[in-house]
């Protein structure tokens, strides 16, 4: 359908799925009720690294209202083995570890035991009761510690990986791998200039608003049935399944309303814990996480130390990169140091390229994925250096971006070549921008740009399309939609049926009722389930194309469908008054969209951003941002803005803000709202955004995807921007008033 | 255990009488003892705004009041914005300034917003960027919630012109 003029994608309809959320209609996981429900409390270590060498319950199991406890030698013990749990080959053990400590607690806040009770009251106060003996271990914070051979080792069986094969030396790092392309030293040996710096940048949180949630029954006919937010339902039934040691046909995940997730609610945490409250009580048991043990007991985003390495000639073409990217996995290996060195030079056409990426056990939480996972820590730094090269070049830094920008044919050193991708889009996009070339307007301001990249992916998705007799059809996917994807796969299906978008009634299901779908996550829904719902409507127009030839004895061949249209010869016959035939011409019609896409096209995001800097305080105010991308085909334009401007905002904090504050013993110092200070409305001017849109040839519609790409540029823009204000670069992450200060101060020493 | 407390207020204009524990929030109150799932929990100490509701008139985040607090008050919440079957001017704009993804922080905003334009019908961008900085959204960045609250307020103020 390319090239066409489309009649609802690229609109701008209401959400299906509005009027319950802005109602307080909408169920969300914590709003879950069942008869006879407990409630469940998950004891959490107060040390960062501790052997836990006794957990004494009997307390705990007396108090008033209490019905059962569970540690981890409640889990069924199964022989280790590797298991894929939708994000990668994981040994069983560590999955397992996570959701309650075996033998070591690995971080503050690691689950370690947990109570079902009456009340939500009565089981916090029995999780005091519970007596756990712990060894204090020595611990470490970050990678550049954890890689120092005296360093305490987090896993006394962790064996380094090194270039994808096993060593047999015990180290906190997990793996050392190594992309290669070109000669480095050639390529640096033809700059006439070069930059290296080093570069720091905090753990971070997602910030969802949600805590994570799960309740769960362990039925008397055997099966777990579960409710609870999550970006992925067969990924919580198939880890379910795996812990309890039971077949994934034993499990039900009915995936509620989901208060945000970023990538951090791909883990599972509560659900296995509650189920075996569940079993052990024979009835239904919540579980939510208070703040909290949100920032300490799931995952946050890695911490990283980063050198990047770049040089140009004269003429402005960069002649080699050189990265070195060691990210902090928390306590279990998989820091997504892996994607930040596929996105590190990412946005440049480069001949000669050596990355070197560590992924490096510490005692701290698991980290998981976080919108563009390891790109923004990479981006930052590639983005800073780019920025000083192009002032010692005396370019314009768009003009060098664009120079150097990534095409259709650039390879990448982690292997791929690009198919038709928008870089050059967006930084012409953000070139001509007015905002580009407005006055900045006092002194102390300055203007900072920077661009970044994201891959998007593809993986399974499932959808299924009913037509009613009045011409609507049911449209049922396995997708939980965490930001209007409900709307953005009706639109597609509407496009094909031609239909309008509220003729589409869109539900998520439980994994009882779709086929298997892979997460919302990586930018995929709107691409591959909106490909699946793209299938699952030309499944349903073949079908009806039978019926129309039914009725007019013909050959479903000759039958010619458009925009809703059926016609044949001087006949034609409307989707809606066929719908209402149906049932004399065979029957119900349902049709099935089932995909596995390849195709998936990768998104370039840019952003302009003017700051003033208060040369007495450090404090950053922003004065003007604009956010640019490539969405391929914004199907729903109002939600890719909505991507384009929360991704930005989440940069935002990261860049500013944002950052888990250690003390030595490994103890988050600010694991609240107040203290962990994500931004306000009144932090922030309004997000301006430009979409650019260079279709994706490997989607029916062209989409690429936009969740992620977005929040890439802003920690490096930010950065630039505060030099240009103030006259100092920034090679840490936050960027807040005491690491300001402390730049000016030393420059002027 | 606790002995309950019986608590008589008004909330969204119906009177409501409800037992419940000394140490319950309000917000665990309108939860899970009226059923009032539209107020949500996000952090439980007061820096979220996600259980935002206008208490006497006051806005308030209802984790930091206790049900017992409640005693003889007016209370308005989420569920009380729409009238019958017509939303409040602020529910329609959010639905069509898309000032929501996943929804989380929405009855908060919107009741927070509604006390914002009770008493000032036509606030400035800055008026609006302070009011709400007491909630917290993490998907919009907040451009479309503030667009969304001034084409409320100006829809209301041609309703009221």
């Amino acid at each position: 359908m390319k090239g066409q003029e489309y009649t609802v994608i690229g609109t701008r309809p209401l959400r299906h799925d509005g009027v319950d959320k802005v109602t307080g209609r909408a169920q969300y996981g914590a709003d879950f009720q069942m008869a006879g429900l407990l409630y469940g409390h998950i004891l959490r270590s107060p040390h960062a690294h501790a052997r836990i060498r006794r957990i004494d319950t009997s307390k705990a199991e007396q108090f008033p209202g209490v019905k059962a406890v569970v540690t981890a030698d409640d889990f069924p013990q199964v022989a280790e083995r590797i298991v894929d749990l939708g994000e990668g080959d994981t040994p069983l053990s560590y999955a397992r570890g996570n959701v309650l400590a075996k033998g070591k607690a690995l971080y503050k806040g690691h689950a370690v035991a947990a109570v079902a009770a009456t009340s939500v009251h009565a089981a916090e106060e029995a999780g005091g009761l519970i007596e756990v003996e712990y060894e204090v271990l020595p611990c470490v914070l970050t990678a550049p510690e954890a890689m120092r051979d005296n360093a305490p080792i987090v896993h006394e069986d962790l064996k380094t990986k090194e270039f994808g094969k096993k060593t047999d030396r015990v180290s906190n790092v997990s793996e050392h791998f190594r992309h290669v392309m070109g000669d480095v030293e050639a390529g640096f040996a033809q700059a006439d200039v070069i930059v290296e710096r080093e570069f720091h940048t905090a753990t971070v949180h997602q910030g969802y608003i949600e805590p994570h949630n799960a309740t769960a029954l362990w039925n008397n006919d055997g099966r777990i049935l579960v409710w609870c937010s999550t970006q992925g339902a067969f990924v919580v039934r198939d880890v379910t399944a795996c812990l309890l040691d039971v077949p994934v046909s034993r499990v039900r995940v009915t995936p509620m309303e989901i208060g945000g997730g970023f990538g951090g609610k791909i883990p599972v945490y509560l659900e296995p814990v509650a189920a075996l409250l569940s079993k052990k009580t024979g009835k239904p048991v919540k579980i939510v996480m208070s703040r909290k043990d949100v920032f300490e007991g799931t995952g946050p985003t890695p911490g990283s130390y980063i050198r990047v390495k770049i040089g140009a000639r004269k003429d402005g073409r960069i002649t080699a990169a050189q990265g070195y990217l060691a990210y902090e996995a928390g306590a279990y290996p998989g820091a997504m140091v892996g994607p930040g060195a596929m996105c590190v030079f990412a946005a440049y056409d480069i001949s000669n390229v050596v990355i070197d990426g560590f992924d490096v056990v510490v005692n701290k939480p698991s980290t998981a994925a976080y919108r563009a996972p390891g790109a923004t820590n990479a981006a930052f730094a590639t983005e800073s250096v780019i920025d000083e090269i192009a002032e010692k070049l005396g370019m314009d830094p768009l003009d060098f971006r664009l120079k150097n920008a990534a095409k259709e044919g650039t390879r990448r050193a982690d292997g791929p070549k690009y198919r038709r991708v928008g870089c050059v889009e967006v930084i012409e996009a953000l070139k001509s921008h007015p905002h580009y070339s407005a006055p900045l307007g006092g002194p102390h301001r300055g203007r900072g740009v920077a661009i970044g990249f994201w891959f998007n992916v593809g993986l399974p998705s499932s959808c299924t399309i009913s037509v009613n007799a009045d011409g609507t059809v049911n449209l049922v996917e396995g997708s939980t939609d965490i930001g209007g994807t409900r709307t953005s796969l009706a639109m597609q299906a509407a496009e094909v049926l031609g239909i309008s978008a509220e003729a589409v009634r869109p539900t998520v299901v439980d994994t009882d009722s779709v086929g298997f779908t892979a997460v919302t996550g990586g930018s995929r829904t709107t691409f591959a389930t909106g490909w699946a719902a793209y299938e699952a409507a030309q499944d349903i127009l073949r079908q009806m194309k039978e019926r129309a030839a039914k009725i007019w004895e013909t050959d479903a061949a000759s039958i010619m469908v458009e925009r809703g249209v059926f016609r044949w010869g001087d006949k034609s016959m409307t989707f809606q008054e066929l719908a209402g035939r149906l049932g004399q011409t065979g029957g119900p019609v349902v049709g099935r969209g089932a995909v596995n896409p390849r195709g998936v096209g990768g998104s370039f995001s840019g952003c302009i951003a003017d700051v003033e800097v208060d040369p007495e305080t450090g404090k950053v105010t922003i004065l003007r941002f604009t956010s640019v991308q490539d969405a391929g085909k914004a199907i729903h334009p109002s939600y890719v803005e909505g991507q384009m401007q929360g991704g930005s905002v989440q940069g935002l904090g990261w860049a500013l803000n944002e950052e888990y504050y250690m003390n030595e013993a490994g103890s988050m110092m600010n694991s609240s709202l107040l203290d962990y200070r994500m931004p306000t409305a009144l932090d922030l001017p309004m997000i301006d955004t430009a979409i650019v849109e260079v279709p994706n040839p490997g989607h029916p519609f062209g989409a690429r995807g936009v969740g992620e790409a977005n929040i890439v540029p802003p920690p490096g823009a930010i950065a630039n921007a505060i030099y240009r204000a103030a006259g100092v670069r920034m090679n840490r992450l936050p960027m807040n008033p005491p690491a300001i200060m402390q730049a000016i101060w030393s420059q002027r020493d | 255990m606790h002995t309950k407390v019986r608590v008589q207020s008004t909330i969204n204009g119906e009177p409501q009488e409800f037992l419940c524990e000394p140490r319950q929030s309000l917000l665990e109150c309108l939860r899970d003892i009226l059923g009032l799932t539209g107020s949500k929990e996000g952090c439980n100490d007061g820096n979220c705004g996600a259980c935002t509701v206008i208490l006497d008139g006051r806005v308030v985040t209802s984790c930091l009041v206790l049900g017992v607090e409640a005693e003889g008050s007016e209370i308005t919440t989420v569920e009380g914005m729409a009238k019958g079957n017509k939303l409040h001017p602020l529910q329609q704009s959010f639905l069509e300034n898309a000032a929501l993804q996943c929804g989380i922080c929405t009855p908060g905003f919107l009741v927070a917003a509604k006390a914002l334009l009770d008493q000032q019908p036509n606030p400035s961008e800055d008026e609006i960027r302070l009011w709400l900085a007491n909630n917290l959204c993490r998907c919009t960045g907040y451009d479309k919630i503030i667009r969304a609250v001034k084409q409320a307020a100006e829809q209301m103020q041609e309703v009221n012109a």
